[in-house]
């Protein structure tokens, strides 16, 4: 389908010029391209990876557990190319394709981080875990009442009309809940939560008096067909790639609507260099490529530039940017480029055991689960950290992996295996972690990649306060379950190597000086007022909801913005 | 096992992960190429009689009729590290070791009641193992052995549609359905 409507501008053309350039195709990327290329301007979306087209390239979407070789595990040469993707969950036969290879692109740790990268078109949008949650002004307004690095420039208000554009477009499920942390936004209808779970909510609600909250997760899964999109089936397969287009990716949601328009170029296997900046201008004029299959260069000219390429690549290409100006590369007038790296901190939680559903079980496969919003330090609660997390869970039969411990080899240890076991309620924290300017990624120019390009050299780690909100975490979860009349609880604190949560945000923020900040508050680089970066570099705190929605509100805010400054001659 | 289901299962998977399956070191060399480097057929041969001992086919295939013997060999030259093939190619020698130690001959030779004697004691045996077993020390064969019969024979065809229930495309998902003793439970989730 693509490939017959796209216009793949493979090679390089006689014309390079375009009204903008997208450098990235992931859920930001995606985002910029349909905003722009609707709102007329001819535009080329570059990803530095191969093209990955819809359903022709969900390769296993289809197939049955028993026609993996490998029923799920990677082979030691597949480990052998992704040594960062090997160290996790994500190393699986069905998707360890679509992870980088960490041989061909390396990075240097300082101290340990984990990028979870996904180098073709859509990147992690075809991977992503799709929960979707609104930030509040409990977040937006958070260091400013801290006293805590910046303020944001925006607030709730600037970003609620585009967090309903996004989600009337993306598809999003979940419940009304009327909750000031979690602001409600325009759901299709939610997905269930299970016996237990509902059991274990009811509980929580009584035992903490409607103080706290759990609800069913609130997911870029259509559970209604929304026009050119099926519904989800149910099948929790969708990392594979939906065949049904079942949630949110750029394949299946923003790439279409930006091909319709007919304004729409992608070039895949183009690493973006550089931003070309005119000094005199002050604006940049386009961007250098290298092609990542040939090595050769090209320029791509445009009136705008959209920096997508993740939060950690932008602040790589802008600082390749503009050096001879400044130093550090573009934006790095602040001193703030590349720091105040954040993510969201997990790897703590607790699961246990329930009771009394041995008559019931479920049907059907649901790629969501619970979650609790944050309830520490807010409406009057106080710890001895700042901010608060929210926990994602489920409740669940054990299967066929658990032990049978007590049964001999044979036909009753079989059959026992053939039935369900027993329930258990599990879940785990995710942690707001703060701005800290030392936390920072920079170029390491002594390692170069498999293109001759310096790499990005690793430096953050996480600090007493998400220490300590750890511990909370850890013994928050465990009361909630006990209060819930959960038995046999486990905990566990694993600790958190930053980039785990694939959240990787801040190094490139937002602010309202351009002395503090990279970007102003309509995600303009204050130094070259025509590029904009919308992905997750641009956050200046890192809240503790997901942030995919936000982006792609923030996005959506940005591309109008910077339409109507180009029609006003603004830039 | 994505995130959240590997979030909803720690601690399970048989108290661990799957060895081999999923936390590797770098720059592990494969050490053989071809399933016939590490495993001959007799060797196959004879881990589908100890598949079949653990999984047994009653009303539904056993171990064996899925071929576990062949899948071992497939898992251990394709996705284990060089020590842990090292040590899951003592498994047969250390079987029927225990086997001439239980009933004076070896495994194959053994009846069904016997054959499962010696893999009840050697399951004891890793159990006890990996109780005390530091994080870096080497695995227990036997539990490899296990580990890969209970994968093999429930992710194979007849694993999910015969012995477990299996809908590949359910369209719906209800969180409260009435469930009875007996009742099979779900191959995926």
């Amino acid at each position: 389908m693509l490939k017959d409507t796209v216009n793949i501008n493979g090679k390089a053309k006689a014309d390079n010029t375009y009204d903008a350039i997208v450098i990235g195709s992931g859920i930001s990327g995606g985002w910029a391209a349909k905003e722009l290329t609707e709102k007329g301007l001819k535009t080329i979306m570059l990803e530095r990876g191969r093209n990955y087209e819809h359903l022709k390239d969900y390769k296993t979407a289809t197939k049955d557990p028993w026609e993996f070789e490998h029923r799920g595990s990677i082979t030691q040469a597949q480990a052998k190319q992704h040594p960062i993707i090997a160290r996790g969950w994500g190393a699986n036969e069905q998707i360890i394709d679509k992870w980088a290879n960490d041989v061909d692109a390396p990075y240097t740790e300082v101290k340990p981080f984990n990028w979870w990268r996904a180098y073709q078109l859509g990147g992690r949008s075809q991977l992503w875990g799709r929960q979707s949650y609104r930030w509040s002004d409990h977040d937006f307004e958070a260091n400013a009442k801290d006293g805590w690095a910046i303020d944001w420039p925006i607030r709730y208000a600037d970003l609620k009309p585009w967090y309903d554009y996004v989600e009337k477009f993306a598809g999003i499920s979940g419940s009304m809940e009327g909750l000031e942390q979690l602001p409600d936004g325009h759901f299709l209808p939610p997905m269930q939560m299970n016996v237990v779970e509902k059991d274990v909510a009811r509980r929580i609600k009584e035992k903490y008096k409607g103080s706290r909250h759990m609800i069913i997760g609130r997911t870029a899964n259509l559970t209604a067909a929304i026009p050119g999109r099926t519904a989800c089936q149910f099948r929790n397969r969708c990392w594979e790639g939906c065949p049904f287009g079942g949630y949110f990716s750029t394949q299946s949601s923003t790439l279409p609507a930006a091909v319709a328009t007919g304004n729409l170029t992608v070039r895949p296997f183009s690493i973006v260099t550089k931003i070309i900046y005119d000094k005199n201008t002050q604006k940049a004029t386009g961007v250098e490529v290298l092609d990542a299959e040939t090595n050769q260069t090209y320029e791509y000219h445009a009136k705008i530039v959209f920096v997508n390429a993740s939060a950690l690549n932008s602040a790589w290409v802008l600082m390749n940017s503009a050096t001879d100006v400044w130093e550090g590369g573009l934006g790095s007038s602040s001193g703030e480029l590349g720091h105040n790296v954040m993510d969201h901190h997990y790897n703590v939680g607790a699961s246990g055991v329930v009771e009394g559903f041995e008559d019931k079980y479920v049907y059907g496969r649901r790629a969501n689960g619970i979650y609790i919003p944050r309830f520490t330090n807010l409406f009057g609660d106080k710890r001895d950290y700042l901010r608060g997390f929210g926990y994602q869970g489920s409740a669940n039969r054990d299967d066929w992996s658990r032990d049978v411990a007590e049964m001999q080899f044979g036909t009753g240890y079989k059959e026992a295996l053939t039935e369900p076991g027993i329930w258990r309620m599990g879940m785990t924290g995710f942690g707001e972690l703060l701005p800290y300017h030392e936390n920072k990624v920079s170029l390491d120019k002594n390692k170069k990649d498999k293109w001759g390009l310096p790499v990005l050299a690793m430096d953050a780690e996480l600090k007493d306060n998400e220490q300590k909100m750890r511990v909370d975490m850890l013994s928050e979860a465990k009361a909630m379950l006990e209060s819930a009349g959960v038995k046999d609880i486990k905990t566990w604190n694993n600790g958190h190597h930053i980039g785990d949560g694939i959240h990787e945000m801040g190094t490139a923020r937002m602010g309202r000086d351009p002395k503090t900040s990279v970007l102003n508050g309509h995600n303009q680089v204050w130094d070259a007022k025509n590029v904009f970066v919308t992905d997750g570099a641009s956050m200046t705190s890192s809240a503790c909801q997901n942030p995919s929605l936000t982006y792609m509100a923030l996005t959506a805010r940005a591309a109008d913005y910077a339409v109507s400054e180009l029609k006003k001659g603004n830039i | 096992m994505n995130r959240r289901d590997a979030i909803g299962r720690v601690a399970l998977l048989m108290g661990g992960t799957i060895i081999g399956a999923e936390f590797f070191l770098s720059g592990c060399k494969p050490t053989a190429s071809k399933v016939e480097d590490l495993f001959g057929a007799d060797d196959v041969a004879f881990f589908n009689e100890v598949g079949d001992t653990i999984i047994p086919e009653t009303n539904t295939p056993g171990a064996k009729t899925v071929n576990i013997g062949n899948f071992m060999a497939i898992m251990v030259r394709d996705c284990y590290k060089p020590e842990d093939q090292k040590i899951f190619l003592t498994a047969k020698d250390n079987i029927n070791k225990q086997s001439k130690k239980q009933f004076g001959k070896d495994f194959v030779n053994c009846d069904i009641k016997q054959r499962t004697a010696v893999l009840n004691t050697l399951d004891v045996e890793q159990k006890e193992y990996n109780k005390h077993k530091d994080k870096k020390a080497p695995n227990h064969y036997f539990r490899m052995v296990k580990e890969l019969t209970l994968l093999g024979y429930f992710t194979s065809e007849p694993g999910c549609t015969k012995a477990l229930r299996y809908v590949a495309i359910p369209g719906k998902y209800e969180g409260d359905v009435p469930y009875k003793k007996g009742d099979r439970a779900w191959a995926t989730r």
